[in-house]
């Protein structure tokens, strides 16, 4: 029996492994993208297309703006059906206290020329009237934009078809290394980089990986045309985002172009089911009517749950992974995915091409986790 | 008929029976509830508050389920769809 025979294949077709096949593919590799389920149908799915410049550390700025960029030269190529928007996000200060991060941000931003605003309280009840009066401020970050992520992940592999690369869809991957990829259906595949992009899945396949499911609610409502403006996530996120063993909740309400308001935000470890928590939604909606006391009034028509994939030092696996050369990683995006699957890509294939790339690529490495485990000892 | 009570259908005053539901004013005054987010057309399917495709404006509150309304005398019922704007 032969063997067919990549350059590069990927397991996984979240908007993570689309893009790396897109990228591949326009680098004239030979691609095979493999999929058990559905295009986008996993964490890219449940997540809420928040294309968002973070700052936690040097390297998520880093990682995060390059890739916003990448997105917005990406934007004329894009269906309408993506339905990316440059809505902007508000961080949103309640105190005095997050009054003084959004100045902090406002330096730290500026100084890397992206554009932010400071906005006072007037300005704030002005551009979102629906915000519960007595705000302190916020930092308005026009560039911030959102898009559909499952049309987007739908849009990066119709490219990369296009481009040459090979779908394999409904195959599950039983097992990969040394430049072999199982397929419970007997078949196998060969190829110089093996890409595990399987997401909060892929310690089931390079076992070792520190990556934990860190499980997300949403929650979308039925049309209310302008109720908000812009994406709007409370400062305090930083702090619950931050805080890494707790289940936490925060204010992150997002304006869809139907009109619809998509609802965030929980983050649970250990939490294994993907049913719906009723408790923690219901913290999660109290904490978003905390900030948008008139959404008591509209109707919640969906809620659903995700698996982010979470790494100890909430940067993404980007590279060679040092126990097997011929596998590569590109998971661990926790909850900025979709923001960073195009810059993921890039610096993926920068290292499978040898090519240098537009970023420092050292904080992204897989072999960065042995050191870590050193300074966890 | 004696029983019939009149309701407002996009600002059209119609006659229905007593105990007759908004989804069946909707229908009878000859139109359909919704436009889905495609803008297509969207009426009452299931007729048990299941499917939701029956939502419409009452009485000023938007996305109502108006095959679990029945109809009140003076009521305003507006579609919400491209046609009634």
């Amino acid at each position: 029996m032969s063997v067919a025979t990549y350059d590069v294949v990927i397991v996984g077709g979240g908007i993570v492994g689309v893009a790396c096949a897109y990228e591949c593919a326009q680098r004239a590799l030979r691609v095979a993208l493999i999929e058990q389920d559905v295009i986008g149908g996993g964490a890219t799915a449940a997540g809420m297309g928040h294309v968002v410049v973070m700052d936690d550390s040097d390297a998520q700025f880093a990682l995060t703006r390059y890739s916003q960029q990448l997105w917005q030269e990406l934007r004329r190529e894009l269906p309408a059906e993506v339905e990316y928007e440059q809505c902007g996000t508000i961080w949103v200060a309640a105190d005095e206290d997050e009054m003084s991060e959004v100045l902090r941000k406002h330096a730290y931003y500026s100084r890397r020329g992206v554009p932010v605003e400071v906005l006072r309280a007037l300005d704030l009840e002005r551009i979102e009237p629906n915000l519960r009066k007595g705000m302190t401020g916020g930092l308005l970050i026009p560039e911030d934009g959102v898009l559909y992520p499952p049309c987007a992940a739908q849009f990066l592999l119709e490219s990369a078809l296009l481009k040459g690369a090979t779908l394999y869809s409904g195959s599950t991957v039983s097992r990969i290394g040394s430049g072999q990829v199982y397929l419970s259906d007997a078949t196998t595949l060969s190829a110089a980089v093996v890409v595990n992009a399987a997401g909060a899945s892929a310690p089931a396949l390079t076992p070792g990986i520190e990556v934990r499911k860190r499980k997300g609610h949403l929650v979308i409502t039925d049309r209310y045309p302008g109720f908000v403006h812009h994406q709007l996530v409370e400062l305090g996120y930083l702090k619950s985002a931050h805080s890494v063993n707790a289940d936490s909740v925060a204010f992150n309400v997002q304006p869809r172009q139907t009109g619809q308001l998509l609802i965030g935000s929980s983050r649970q470890f250990g939490a294994e089911h993907k049913d719906v928590d009723q408790e923690i939604m219901w913290r999660m909606l109290q904490r978003a009517q905390e900030y948008l006391p008139a959404l008591a009034k509209t109707s919640a028509i969906r809620a659903w749950t995700g698996f982010r994939a979470a790494t100890p030092d909430k940067l993404p696996l980007i590279g060679q992974w040092p126990a097997d050369p011929s596998v590569y990683l590109a998971t661990g995006h926790e909850g900025l995915g979709i923001t960073t699957s195009l810059a993921t890509a890039r610096l993926l294939a920068d290292q499978i091409t040898g090519k240098a790339s537009a970023i420092p690529i050292e904080p992204y490495l897989p072999s960065r986790m042995a050191s870590l485990e050193h300074a966890h000892a | 008929m004696p029983d019939d009570i009149t309701v407002l259908v996009n600002g059209r005053t119609l006659a229905v029976p007593q105990g007759a539901t908004v989804a069946a004013a909707i229908v009878t005054a000859g139109t359909y509830c919704r436009d889905s987010v495609k803008g297509e057309p969207r009426t009452v399917l299931c007729g048990m508050g299941i499917c939701f495709e029956c939502r419409a404006e009452v009485d000023g509150k938007p996305h109502q389920r108006t095959c679990q309304i029945i109809c009140v005398s003076g009521m305003r019922v507006s579609t919400q769809d491209r046609m009634s704007r």
